[in-house]
């Protein structure tokens, strides 16, 4: 482990603040459980999304080459809770390690030195690699006992392997032990890397709900009660447009995690879902 | 009499360097077509790209509508026995559509520009701002048709963030804007 331990910095990202405000709360409150100290990169800005690689190569690099400039002073791993975040901010961070002339010039653009520090890492990763799965049972005041979730990874979360390399590209499995450590049942589906449709939901809504029903349906058959997704655009997608007869409550899964450790915040994040999940929680008495 | 061979790269070679992608290796098992999500609202299909750009045909590839529909999800790069990522080599395509000129798919261009456009002003995405330049941009783009698809559920879904308090009324702004700024003149000389 290069990082120092246990102190990260964080990288809430654009949506971290707004359409998934849940994911950021209950990553803060699942990291402060465990130990982890998050230093919030000062002055960060929007990684590009998935528009500046769409239309133009240079900021799709140095939007995000800046956020991982700022983490070079502390010199700590980035924790990124935003899996296309994390995505961007990776290739920034390899374009600073390959391309010695682009390094450079961004050097000189904006008055500092690239130290090889500052890997931008996704919470699950972090969760999964750096600590023990022990730290995460021991801190369970109320396992999720009889939940049964079925944990979606998304499209690049896992992929491409060569640049993220920390779990099968097919089917993965952190966020399963992860909630199995909590008490909850993870099921097996089929579903667990498809793509919600992420960006479309503004020109082409029409794709997302067809994608994220497809996702969702498949989850039911599976049996499962709820979903745990690890991204702001998946959880939105699934929760907003799924479009079969049943609904069932689409979570983060730092937000399951936060509720078996007996988080004060998780009632209030759970009031923002559009597909309230409080109902399910309450038929099986995991929630007050 | 001599002819000079050679000396300018063909469309494949090009998108071949500024991709990084070996786009030549495909043998066309079309796993990428296959496992493509949005397959099915594209004009040519992943593999049928390749092909096209293999022999040459710019006019089809720069201008088809496949290439604004990929989402860039990894999948068919993470499937491809020859290891061709095509989420690169989409994103060349629609970088070189836009320099030369090429029509985009008005929604989806219209997205983007509203993203590097609110990223531009504040550092940040500010995303009320940014669903109204996006209407605009569509509705001058692609006429009406843009603006009113899906425009019932997309009301819908915005009222349901917007009283689970989702959006953001005040937007963030990065302090810094001075360097953000510097970015922006970088990319703008390199394009």
């Amino acid at each position: 482990m290069s990082n120092e331990v246990g102190k990260y910095s964080y990288y809430p990202g654009c949506t971290g603040e707004t359409t998934s405000v849940e994911f950021d709360h209950s990553a803060r409150a699942v990291c402060e459980a465990v130990g982890i100290e998050l230093l919030e990169l000062e002055d960060w800005n929007c990684c590009g999304a998935s528009s500046a690689h769409s239309l133009n190569h240079e900021l799709s690099l140095s939007l995000p080459g800046r956020n991982v400039a700022l983490a070079q002073k502390a010199g700590l791993d980035i924790i990124i809770p935003c899996p296309a975040c994390y995505q961007n901010s990776m290739s920034a961070d390899n374009a600073f390690r390959e391309d010695e002339a682009w390094r450079r010039k961004m050097e000189e653009l904006l008055s500092f030195q690239y130290l090889g520090k500052g890997r931008p890492r996704h919470i699950l990763d972090v969760f999964r690699h750096d600590l023990d799965i022990e730290s995460f049972r021991a801190q369970v005041t109320r396992p999720l006992k009889g939940l049964k979730v079925a944990c979606y990874y998304g499209c690049v979360l896992v992929r491409p392997p060569e640049k993220t390399g920390w779990d099968d590209p097919e089917h993965p499995t952190s966020m399963d032990q992860m909630m199995a450590a909590v008490g909850a049942t993870p099921v097996a589906w089929s579903y667990k890397v498809d793509c919600c449709g992420a960006s479309m939901t503004f020109p082409m809504g029409e794709v997302v709900t067809n994608l994220s029903t497809n996702i969702v349906e498949g989850a039911i058959e599976a049996g499962a009660d709820c979903i745990a997704a690890a991204c702001g655009i998946c959880q939105i997608n699934l929760d907003t447009r799924q479009a079969a007869q049943t609904k069932i409550p689409i979570f983060y899964f730092t937000e399951l995690m936060g509720l078996a450790f007996g988080w004060s915040g998780a009632g209030k994040v759970f009031g923002k879902h559009a597909v309230d999940p409080r109902v399910l929680l309450r038929e099986r008495g995991l929630l007050a | 009499m001599t002819i000079a061979l050679g000396t300018a790269l063909t469309f494949r070679d090009v998108v071949r360097e500024r991709s990084g992608e070996d786009v030549h290796s495909c043998f066309y098992c079309q796993k990428c077509t296959i496992g493509c999500p949005t397959a099915y609202v594209m004009d040519y299909k992943p593999a049928q790209l390749l092909r096209l750009i293999q022999l040459g045909q710019k006019d089809m590839v720069l201008g088809s509508s496949a290439i604004w529909m990929c989402v860039g999800c990894e999948t068919c790069g993470t499937r491809c026995p020859n290891h061709i990522r095509l989420a690169p080599v989409m994103d060349t395509l629609r970088q070189m559509a836009l320099a030369e000129n090429y029509k985009p798919e008005p929604a989806i261009h219209a997205l983007h520009r509203s993203f590097l456009d609110s990223i531009r002003l504040l550092g940040r995405v500010y995303e009320l701002g940014l669903i109204m330049e996006f209407k605009t941009l569509g509705l001058l783009e692609g006429g009406p048709a843009v603006l009113f698809r899906g425009l019932s559920s997309d009301i819908k879904l915005g009222a349901t963030l917007f009283f689970r308090g989702k959006f953001g009324v005040i937007p963030e702004r990065v302090k810094r804007m001075d360097e953000i700024g510097k970015l922006y003149e970088e990319a703008a000389r390199e394009q």
